[in-house]
């Protein structure tokens, strides 16, 4: 991390700070003054209630919305599914990752590596909906692609469900996740794997006690989207979870009617992603998105 | 360093104060609605003036240009569902009104829609109308610059759940009931009762496909009139707690049945298409087009009663297309656009002239437009108020944002 | 480190049923574009190219498409500006708050879509009267910003101060130096960044459904608003394959532009 202060002589040379101000005004006011401000006034009207009949906010002060979801079991259980949802995803990311990162970065000849990397990006702009649309149709309990090879077998499709959810943001999000751990395998120099054998450690034995620790920081990057984009997704859930709703479905619903209702729910995504970025903040991961 | 804290103080400040303005400057609505809340449904004897400030005076002049219309799908046809049904593009050829239409699922999209703002006008269910009209979200129509709106049905106009105090604020559209639908092949015999929605040993377990929103919960109160005369229920949209938690009850039993809530009419065919749905309860819109595509289904009115809608067309408060706004109501009410939504959709026109000039000539007879017999045990949705809607008075009655906050635990 | 045969082999296969997972649902979606149903039934029962004429064709396609465009040029010129901006001031200056605004500009991209969604639905309702397109544009470049000021400062901190010392040496302004040494160094990574940004503001879904004025349609929300309907469902596959071949250009060059740096050192 540099900290040289501008170079060139002039007024800005003269007053850093002044140099800096300019530099922060215009993103400081965008990202304070609109975006936290708004988070702000979403976060205030979850403390407030709306009319019984016109819908309108009523701007006084309560705790009756953060009671209703915290005491109400049924919202308990949607926090529960979605975050298991969410850690099911990574992991299962995280394993499908990792080899495919490892085969891109060490096994593949050096002439290949921008090909497959280039495989791996294209997905990614192939439209979000459409890629879930495509496993609604390949998870259809009868005419699906899944169903189709299940059929000599007489099996059906696995139709839509928490399965169907997981397996769809797994396969939305694998880019993500592998994308970060490639670039943290590739600038890992050969020659602390060549030490590492030099000192007797075995394949295994490096990777766990070599690798693994260098790459770290880029699974926890890759873990950052690819938790934080599960914990809030609602679309899948819509197209491929049948009945079952995750977190941002009940946001979703309710905001419509119950504006602080929603603001209430959309607090605890939000609290859990900020934990999760400053726990991982300290593990250097955020360098590496 | 100084600098860049002032910068960020300044910031923050900024912000706070723009929070403060908020707080401060409360909304007239929220004022104006505490008078009309407690009046319900029923005419609020409330000497306030009528919510949403006075109709139009007119004449109905040149068009804006421009109309943006919230409809129900199937309300608004421009060619693109179909390049045949098209009474959109007529419309803008003839008035220069160039027409941006936008579906939603549910009434209550509808409402928070049209609370966004942008809309001019809009086609409400009676779910939905009261909440527009108290509000302040729509305004009061003048009947006298919709030369349509003589030939209504008598019995649609100035209902409960389109008019205030003798003020009128939309143009009837069409009326229907929410029917049960299923797929001829995995069905042999034709249904023609809820049970298998609801009794816990349905043979399709796993496959029902239930509407997913709030005002569902009336289907299931409906239900509940047939199979539980006990509890006394006499108006699905008047529930005291006891009705309300036993409704709440059956559609917990419901929930392991579920295949799909749905709000997306198409995709509800798309299930069935898929094979995920084999009955639910639907629009005779989704029946009509899962037929065209060659779907095998079949639909009607369930013995048990059955939900239904009027829907209104209102006009948003202040839009700035008043003129475009009042030439679309009367072009949708008029005799042959009626019919022809009418007959695409799958509902009984609101125009008694529309029936002529329908293709299908004994559309109206099928449809039950005059006959009021039919319409006797189909429930209009309506907005349940603490002041229960069927008159009783020693109970309080569950209104409908607890419908909603019951709903989302339900779905949850 | 030398990886035993077998291991290769195994990561070999491994790879192949990785890339058989990413792009079986996507070659799913291309069969489907030329399929005769209309639903998404398997296997199709014929082949057309019936679709492909029709959403050339399609008006709101077209529409949606140049919205969508529009919209993302716009998100990511704001993207660029205030990611650069940021860039420096992060990678070149230490004061108070740094890490916490480092934080703060990951926050768009790393909150659920539909917090963001909401919080600035409301804000844009409550005080700015509606929803345009310019609220749009808002909501997009909040969350383009991360994206092209990780490029940006990844760059930053690689160059290291000494050339643009260099160049005060040799006598050179701030905004001639800037002109003339920062801006080429900096310039394959910011084109990297606008090429994220825009793809990302492209396929946004959820944020966009909240922040979009009434009739802006733009191919995400056109997609939405079509999966189901079946005379466009397949005009929804149409648009979805072409989407995925017309991007290997933008991917091709967005990989050269990061890669030019990767080999060591940078343009000088």
């Amino acid at each position: 991390m540099t900290t040289t202060t501008a170079t060139p002589r002039g007024f800005g040379y003269r007053h850093p700070q002044f140099r800096l101000a300019g530099l922060l005004a215009a993103p400081m006011a965008w990202l304070v003054v609109v975006y936290l401000g708004s988070l702000f006034a979403l976060f205030l009207t979850a403390f407030w209630t709306v009319d019984d009949f016109t819908g309108q906010l009523v701007r006084t002060f309560t705790l009756k919305n953060f009671q209703q979801v915290f005491t109400n079991t049924a919202y308990l259980s949607t926090v529960v599914r979605t975050v298991s949802i969410a850690l099911l995803v990574t992991l299962f990311a995280l394993v499908l990752a990792l080899p495919l990162a490892f085969f891109m970065a060490r096994v593949a000849s050096p002439r290949w590596r921008p090909l497959l990397v280039a495989l791996v990006l294209t997905p990614l702009w192939a439209s979000y909906l459409v890629k879930v649309y495509a496993w609604r149709a390949m998870l259809q309990p009868e005419n699906g692609v899944i169903a189709w090879f299940l059929q000599p077998f007489g099996l059906s499709g696995p139709g839509y469900g928490f399965v169907g959810i997981v397996v769809t943001l797994t396969y939305l999000w694998l880019p993500y996740m592998v994308l970060p751990i490639y670039a943290g395998l590739t600038r890992l120099p050969n020659s602390m794997l060549d030490a590492s054998a030099d000192l007797g450690a075995s394949g295994g034995r490096t990777f766990r006690s070599v690798v693994m620790p260098i790459i770290f920081p880029s699974i926890v990057a890759g873990s950052v989207f690819t938790f934080s984009l599960s914990l809030g997704d609602y679309i899948t859930a819509q197209i491929v979870g049948g009945k079952i709703t995750m977190l941002g479905n009940v946001v979703q619903t309710t905001y419509v009617t119950n504006l602080p209702f929603a603001a209430a729910v959309a607090t605890i995504p939000v609290v859990i992603v900020l934990l999760y970025l400053l726990a991982v903040r300290r593990s250097g991961a955020l360098d590496n998105l | 360093m100084h600098t860049k804290r002032l910068l960020k103080i300044a910031a923050i400040g900024s912000a706070v104060a723009m929070l403060a303005a908020a707080c401060g400057g409360s909304s007239s609505s929220s004022s104006s609605s505490a008078g009309g809340a407690s009046g319900g449904a029923s005419a609020a004897a409330s000497a306030a003036p009528a919510p949403g400030g006075t109709a139009y005076a007119g004449p109905v002049g040149t068009g804006e240009g421009q109309l943006n219309v919230l409809a129900w799908p199937g309300y608004a046809e421009n060619g693109s569902t179909d390049p045949a049904v098209d009474w959109v593009t007529p419309f803008e050829k003839e008035t220069g009104c160039k027409v941006n239409v936008k579906t939603f699922g549910t009434s209550d999209e509808a409402v928070k829609l049209m609370q966004g703002g942008g809309w001019d006008v809009v086609s409400a269910s009676g779910d939905a109308t009261l909440r527009l009209i108290y509000g302040d979200t729509v305004q009061p129509i003048n009947t006298d610059l919709v030369p349509s709106y003589a030939d209504i049905f008598p019995d649609l106009k100035m209902q409960k759940f389109n008019s205030v105090n003798g003020v009128a604020y939309g143009i009837p559209h069409g009326r229907g009931a929410n029917l049960i639908m299923w797929n001829t092949d995995k069905v042999k015999q034709p249904l023609d009762s809820w049970a298998p929605m609801f009794d816990a040993n349905s043979p399709y377990k796993g496959q029902v496909s239930a509407y997913d929103s709030p005002i569902y919960i009336a289907d299931a109160a409906v239900y509940l009139m047939a199979t539980k005369p006990e509890l006394g229920i006499k108006d699905p949209y008047a529930l005291d707690q006891t009705q309300f938690d036993a409704a709440i009850a059956l559609l917990n039993e419901q929930k392991p049945l579920i295949s799909e809530y749905w709000s997306d009419a198409l995709k509800q065919e798309a299930g069935f298409k898929a094979g995920s749905n084999t009955i639910g309860t639907t629009w005779q819109y989704t029946a009509n087009l899962a037929k065209s595509d060659g779907i095998p289904v079949d639909a009607t009115k369930a013995k048990e009663g059955a939900t239904g809608w009027s829907d209104t067309w209102m006009i948003a408060k202040d839009t700035p297309n008043i003129n475009c706004a009042y030439k679309w109501v009367d072009w949708i009410a008029s005799p042959s656009a009626n019919a022809q939504v009418a007959e695409w959709f799958g509902e009984a026109p609101s125009n008694a002239k529309a029936c002529a000039e329908t293709s299908d000539k004994a559309f109206c007879e099928t449809y039950h437009a005059g006959d009021t017999a039919y319409w006797k045990d189909v429930y209009y949705w309506n907005t349940p108020t603490a002041n229960c809607l069927d008159g009783r008075t020693d109970v309080k009655c569950v209104p409908y944002s607890e419908w909603a906050t019951a709903w989302s635990a339900l779905r949850a | 480190m030398s990886i035993s045969r077998g291991t290769r082999i195994v990561l070999t296969v491994f790879a192949l049923i990785a890339f058989a997972f990413i792009y079986v649902p996507l070659g799913v979606i291309l069969i489907n574009s030329f399929s005769v149903d209309k639903n998404l039934t398997w296997p199709p029962s014929g082949f057309t190219t019936e679709w492909w004429g029709k959403a050339i064709d399609n008006q709101g396609v077209r529409d949606a498409l140049v919205t969508s465009i529009g919209v993302g040029i716009a998100a990511t010129i704001v993207a660029m500006v205030l990611g650069t901006l940021l860039a420096f001031a992060l990678g070149r200056y230490s004061f108070f708050g740094r890490e916490s605004l480092s934080l703060l500009v990951i926050l768009p991209i790393a909150l659920p879509g539909i917090v963001t969604g909401i919080a600035l639905n409301n804000v844009f309702t409550s005080f700015l009267g509606g929803l345009t397109i310019w609220t749009l544009i808002i909501g997009h470049g909040t969350f383009c910003i991360v994206v092209v000021y990780n490029n940006a400062i990844a760059r930053i901190r690689r160059m290291g101060g000494s050339v643009e010392e260099a160049s005060a040496d040799l006598g050179a302004g701030g905004w001639t130096t800037f002109r003339l040494v920062t801006f080429p160094l900096m310039r394959s990574a910011l084109i990297a960044g606008a090429i994220l940004a825009f793809g990302l503001s492209f396929d946004e879904i959820i944020v966009t459904t909240f922040t979009a004025g009434p009739g802006i349609t733009t191919l995400p929300i056109w997609i939405y608003q079509n999966l189901f309907r079946p005379n466009q469902a397949p005009i929804v596959n149409v648009v979805a394959a072409a989407l995925v071949v017309i991007s290997v250009i933008p991917i091709y060059v967005a990989q050269r532009y990061s890669n030019a740096d990767e080999s060591g050192g940078g343009l000088i």
